[in-house]
């Protein structure tokens, strides 16, 4: 593997463009859309994933020698739930509106497939440095994802951003996109945009390529 | 009224609060196997079988969790528990009835750590219902979670005929449609009063 | 990679697979356990603080409350535990009861609408309303917390109990909106019809049940008082 020798700066940073969890891969889509109705409930969630991701993958990668192969995914399972279960408590005993507002999704972060994939995928295979920085990157990724979608939700939906208003009050806002539906379509709008400017890349490159091949020639 | 009737319970899960369209539960079945009419349908068959199984577990967990005075196991223990039977009921179904096996068996594995069944399992424990009406609203789940994927299903298959702009293929129409059924949801809201 | 992962030749013996799944946990359960030992104080504070809250925003005069509850008998007792709907009396500074606050729930328009709202002894009269917990929808659903002429109706809601107080005199009931002629009508919300009239029903049925029991023996009890902040 001494070709793909990869910096552990690239380890970090794929996490939040190139392999971006809820844009590209399209994972963990069930907290994605639930919680980020406001802004303020969609960093809240991404930061407790990526406290999860982070634990999860230290402890994977710590103990990747110690757990046979045939034990592993109900070990995994059994990490990430205690540490769900930490931050659940964690985030009750920081502040009990925030705990209502984001409900039972908390408990459901042990479902996202992202953790258990990425603990399954890399923590399980690498030294815990790069464990970490691996899930730091997706965790980024996913909040700043979350936030994004939560951000687009707010300001549409209810016309503030932070519970800080917007808009002159004449705004009419658009309830739908507070509403599950809303979700949805704020999650479409982003996906299109990364897909813009990833065809924009694509494009860019090959003709980059046309260019150079002209040259060879 | 702090004692639904079952038939309300069961509207509220199937349709008002639909697991999918309102709770975003099950969103990853939801696209990954919405592509084809009949596997959506055999996938649906499978999660409400699943969503029963952990309906009954989450209860009984419930139980002696409360009689031990230990809600810190909660997460821990219902997702261990519902996945290890699931698991278990796969095996002997495999052995006693392997036409089922084949019809749903393959999809079992891919839910047992669904969002929805534990979401499920959640869900009933917070609103406090009882042996019979968690059931029902296991039952209501299901039919709900049915039902979204099979509408999902018959749009998507007309949609591949549908002449979609590049950017928009895949996740992104998909997306849309679904946000489209989710407001078509929302006039079931009221139903259950 | 440096050190890539052994591969297994041979199948992991049974020993090794106890060993590492007890190993994990108990590893887990050291730290749940300790997690849960660490917050569970700040958490049953901020529980606390946070009904205690909704308690004075709904009975502004109330300096410390005593959580009630009923004995086998219907006789009105102090809770030994919190209640999943906690009813409370409510005492001044002087220890006067001013009101007693109630905590009720019911199907709303879109999910359950759990609601706190107070009750003075003196006027006979819902005083205060708050809403705890909705997923009404926003913009229509949820004007029941916000809207000012609703929310009018909580300045004295009318609840007197019939003569020989074992019922309320007149149900609590939503009219449309600027219908209101009687003082113990809500005043409706025109978009937010089924949440108003939910509203109104949960506040009947709470009050129907509670009411009389409070109004019989809720001067007589004898509190021990928790002071709040």
């Amino acid at each position: 593997m001494a070709l793909k020798q990869v910096s552990p700066t690239d380890e970090f940073i794929k996490g939040l463009w190139r392999e971006n969890p809820v844009f590209i891969q399209v994972l963990g889509m069930c907290p994605a859309l639930a919680v980020s109705n406001t802004a303020i409930n969609a960093l809240a969630m991404g930061l407790a994933t990526t406290f999860v991701l982070l634990m999860a993958g230290l402890s994977v990668s710590l103990l990747r020698n110690f757990i046979p192969r045939e034990a592993r995914i109900v070990s995994y399972i059994c990490i990430i739930a205690t540490f769900v279960t930490c931050v659940d408590y964690a985030i009750m005993a920081i502040s009990i509106e925030l705990h209502r507002a984001l409900g039972a999704f908390i408990a459901l972060i042990v479902v996202n497939c992202l953790i258990l994939g990425r603990s399954e995928a890399f923590a399980s295979k690498h030294n815990p440095g790069r464990a970490m920085l691996d899930a730091l990157g997706m965790g980024v990724g996913f909040t700043v994802a979350l936030f994004f979608i939560g951000v687009l939700r707010e300001i549409l939906g209810s016309g503030t951003l932070f519970g800080v208003d917007m808009f002159p009050d004449g705004f009419q806002t658009w309830t739908v996109m507070v509403l599950p539906s809303g979700g949805f379509f704020a999650m479409a709008m982003w996906l299109l945009v990364v897909n813009w400017i990833r065809q924009r890349e694509a494009n860019a490159e090959k003709e980059g390529d046309d260019r150079a091949g002209e040259v060879a020639s | 009224m702090n004692d639904p009737g079952y038939w309300s319970i069961f509207l509220n899960a199937a349709l008002i609060n639909n697991f999918v369209l309102a709770y975003f539960l099950g969103i990853c079945p939801f696209f990954g196997v919405s592509a084809k009419l009949e596997t959506a349908v055999r996938m649906s068959g499978a999660v409400g079988f699943v969503m029963l199984v952990a309906s009954v577990c989450a209860f009984g967990i419930n139980l002696i969790l409360e009689a031990i005075n230990a809600p810190y196991l909660r997460i821990i223990s219902y997702i261990l528990v519902i996945s290890s039977t699931v698991q278990l009921v796969e095996m002997l179904m495999r052995k006693l009835s392997p036409p089922t096996f084949r019809a749903l068996g393959i999809f079992l594995p891919l839910i047992t750590t669904n969002c929805a069944i534990l979401g499920l399992a959640l869900f009933q424990t917070n609103k406090g219902y009882g042996f019979t009406q968690a059931i029902v609203y296991a039952l209501g789940a299901g039919a709900g979670f049915a039902l979204a994927l099979v509408l999902m299903a018959g749009i998507r298959e007309k949609l591949d005929l549908a002449d979609v702009p590049e950017l928009f293929k895949g996740t992104a129409a998909a997306l849309v449609v679904a946000g489209i059924l989710s407001m078509g949801f929302m006039g079931f809201a009221g139903l259950g009063r | 990679m440096n050190a890539p992962a052994p591969i297994e030749q041979k199948r992991t013996s049974a020993w090794s697979m106890y060993r590492s799944i007890v190993g994990i946990g108990a590893f887990c359960a050291l730290l749940i356990v300790t997690v849960f030992e660490a917050t569970a104080e700040r958490i049953a504070d901020n529980k606390a603080r946070f009904l205690s809250n909704a308690v004075a925003e709904v009975l502004p005069a109330s300096r410390s409350t005593a959580e009630v509850t009923l004995d086998a008998d219907g006789a009105l007792v102090a809770a030994a535990e919190p209640a999943d709907l906690p009813v409370f009396l409510g005492y001044g500074a002087e220890g006067e009861l001013v009101g007693a606050v109630i905590t009720a729930q019911g199907m709303g328009y879109a999910d359950n609408i759990r609601i706190l709202y107070a009750y003075s002894f003196e006027r006979q009269a819902i005083v205060g309303f708050k809403v705890l917990e909705s997923k009404e929808t926003p913009g229509l659903g949820d004007k029941v917390e916000i809207e000012p002429h609703f929310l009018a109706n909580f300045e004295a809601l009318d609840a007197r109990l019939n003569e020989d107080g074992t019922a309320l005199a007149n149900a609590i009931v939503t009219v449309k909106e600027g219908e209101k002629t009687e003082p113990w009508q809500l005043d409706g919300i025109t978009g937010a019809t089924i949440t108003s009239d939910a509203i109104g029903a949960i506040l009947h049925q709470g009050s129907s049940a509670w009411l009389p029991v409070l109004e019989r023996d809720g001067r007589l009890f004898q509190p021990a008082l928790s002071v709040e902040e």
